[in-house]
């Protein structure tokens, strides 16, 4: 059964589509790299985090299948997220406002 | 709780028996069965336990006379850090939740066995190799001598052997990764028949809030210690301020899983003090949905407060406002249990056993560390404090005071269903009693020092601190003695113990209802729960 709802989800992703989020995920490094380059001041962090969430969403639910899992799961993985923004907001705490 | 009639005392075999291919030691470390894997942890823990112990006492040792007699600074240095990685990363961490977790988890939720048993088993192999790593850094370029922190830019510039050290604990993140996933799942799944989300054990529920910050928190530590191997093997520059990097930031990433992991070492034990005294005060728990929340929210809200580890560390106003304002939040659910257990015990039958009296030990202790936590989350008086041995003696109380006292009582409340034999009671009595002396002659003064400036990790002192030195050297020294009362004491109740029934407490929760020892599978048929885990026929007349 198992076996099954692997290969439904594989089914449900074109090759194609894996090769594209491939190559999107290539161009946000380039993205991230270049980013890195131009003076946004504080914004810098903010754009970069921004890339790194939309190459990870991509990630979580094209290449781990996520899209296609039970709502348990999807709980699970958000739990986890809002942990690492809490995380981060908190550390930002810190890094933004010293003298 | 189960609509099962009380299984009958031997069923055929125990798990303790072989009756699979393989004999001996071999029957042993290559089993999936988690209740002998929980024997191994357990076997594993105490062992670098006691080295843990036998460090602290040379550490005691040392600071009976100032001057440096026994050990040179560098030794000294070497000591607390080899004392603190052992205790923390090789004992209370992996603690309650991978031996009596591992034991008791499956049994209280009607389970045959964890999720993953093959996960589980290596769990404790890479348990283990994490510890022969961290061993050998011992014998290559010297004892590492950073403090179980590794604080930068000094664990990337000194020159003994942080990498080899650094390098175990990475290991041994994982063994706790892969043991919170396995029980994750595990309550998920495994669940018998009638067994909701809230029919489940307090204890159980202690081990998924634990389980969920085991397998959040501890990659945070993961990429962190790798950080410090890519920094002194490549010198990129991440945290050291000489190459444009930042050292604050290691230690928000330090803290970001060490405050939490925190709560990885209390919450089991705050579990199992929930199991204790419902058995022992023979009532149905006060507050079980208030217990059982109170669980998670402590879980969460061991995420907001890292920072208040970093008060006098370089962090901005801002987040030294912030996170002194959440620490406190900490104190919320941590007093709904407290409250709720004390209501438990109002108008209980009391049965005043080993192990209850070991929970009264621990809320004692434990509320001193609580409230001397209050003065080290308060931004004014932390800056007087800190790093100072008021520090050692308030993590002392927490986590020796609270988690590992409550180990000890654990194994009290547990150890006659693990093998079927009892204890001596008024040894283990008298062993409790030399230890809680003990325990407060040796991290009492520490408080006091500490407030009047004693600086810790020093390996010398000024004459004025003299007078509590010794009390504490000499505290150190009756502490000893209650433990090898204790731990022999066990060990012989193992062997040569009374044989007891199957339910020698009178607990109400499935890991009673079973054979003592339990059989392979846990039960002879998977139980089927009809009502709540507390449910005392006689209390509710």
């Amino acid at each position: 059964m198992e076996a099954q709802e692997a290969k439904s989800h594989s089914e449900q992703i074109s090759h194609g589509t894996y090769v594209l989020v491939w190559l999107a995920l290539i161009v946000l490094t380039c993205i991230t790299v270049a980013a890195s380059g131009i003076n946004l001041a504080a914004f810098t962090i903010v754009v970069t985090l921004l890339i790194a969430l939309t190459k990870a969403s991509l990630v979580v639910n094209i290449f781990m299948h996520i899209k296609f899992e039970d709502k348990i799961f999807k709980v699970f993985l958000g739990i986890a997220g809002f942990t690492l923004f809490v995380i981060f907001s908190l550390t930002f705490a810190d890094v933004f406002f010293r003298r | 709780m189960a609509d099962i009639a009380v299984t009958p005392e031997h069923l055929g075999h125990s798990y303790l028996e072989n009756t699979g291919k393989r004999k001996g030691i071999a029957a042993w470390i290559f089993s999936t069965d988690h209740k002998r894997i929980g024997i191994l942890y357990l076997i594993s823990l105490f062992t670098f336990f006691s080295v843990g112990v036998i460090l602290g006492i040379l550490m005691r040792l040392e600071m009976l006379q100032p001057g440096g007699k026994l050990f040179n600074a560098q030794d000294y240095n070497a000591l607390f850090t080899l004392h603190g990685v052992i205790m923390i990363f090789l004992f209370v961490i992996p603690g309650i939740p991978a031996t009596l977790g591992n034991f008791f988890l499956p049994i209280q939720i009607g389970a045959k066995d964890v999720a993953f048993p093959r996960l589980n088993l290596l769990s404790w192999w890479l348990y283990v190799t994490g510890a022969i790593v961290i061993l050998l850094s011992l014998f290559q370029h010297g004892l590492p001598d950073t403090g179980w922190t590794f604080y930068v830019p000094y664990s990337i510039r000194t020159g003994t052997d942080v990498t080899m050290a650094v390098f175990g604990v990475f290991i041994l993140g994982f063994s706790s990764i892969l043991t919170g996933l396995n029980f994750i799942t595990t309550i998920h799944r495994m669940r018998a028949p009638g067994m909701t989300f809230f029919k489940m054990p307090l204890f159980v529920w202690a081990l998924y809030a634990t389980a969920w910050v085991q397998v959040i928190a501890t990659p945070v530590l993961a990429i962190t210690l790798l950080l410090i191997i890519i920094e002194r093997v490549f010198s990129v520059g991440i945290f050291d301020p000489s190459k444009g990097g930042d050292p604050v930031l290691y230690q928000h990433l330090f803290w970001i899983y060490s405050h939490p992991a925190v709560y990885i070492m209390i919450l089991p034990p705050m579990g199992a003090v929930s199991e204790i005294i419902t058995t022992f005060s023979h009532r149905t728990v006060f507050g079980y949905k208030a217990i059982a929340m109170s669980s998670l929210a402590i879980a969460f809200i061991g995420y907001l407060v890292w920072g208040h580890h970093m008060f006098v560390g370089g962090i901005s106003e801002t987040a030294q406002f912030v996170f002194s304002l959440l620490t406190f939040l900490v104190a919320v659910p941590s007093g709904i249990k407290v409250f709720n257990w004390v209501a438990t015990m109002y108008k209980g039958s009391i049965d005043l056993q080993p192990p209850f009296l070991y929970v009264m030990a621990f809320i004692f202790l434990f509320s001193i560390g609580g409230l001397t936590g209050l003065v080290l989350g308060s931004l004014a008086t932390d800056v007087h404090v800190t790093a100072t041995y008021f520090v050692v003696g308030h993590f002392h109380y927490i986590i020796f005071g609270g988690g590992v006292f409550i180990f000890f009582g654990a194994l009290h409340y547990w150890l006659p269903k693990m093998f079927g034999r009892m204890y001596n009671k008024k040894v283990a009595n008298w062993a409790l009693a030399i230890l809680f002396i003990g325990f407060n002659m040796l991290y009492f003064p520490m408080l006091v020092m500490g407030y009047e400036g004693m600086p810790r990790r020093y390996f010398t002192y000024l004459p004025q601190f003299e007078t509590w030195q010794r009390i504490s050297v000499v505290g150190s020294w009756i502490l000893v003695a209650g433990l090898i009362i204790m731990l022999t004491n066990l060990i012989r109740g193992v062997f040569k113990g009374e044989k007891v029934g199957n339910n020698p407490w009178g607990g109400t929760t499935l890991e009673w209802t079973t054979s003592s020892p339990p059989p392979p599978e846990n039960f002879e048929e998977i139980p089927v729960v009809t009502h709540e885990p507390y449910y005392h026929p006689e209390a509710a007349n």
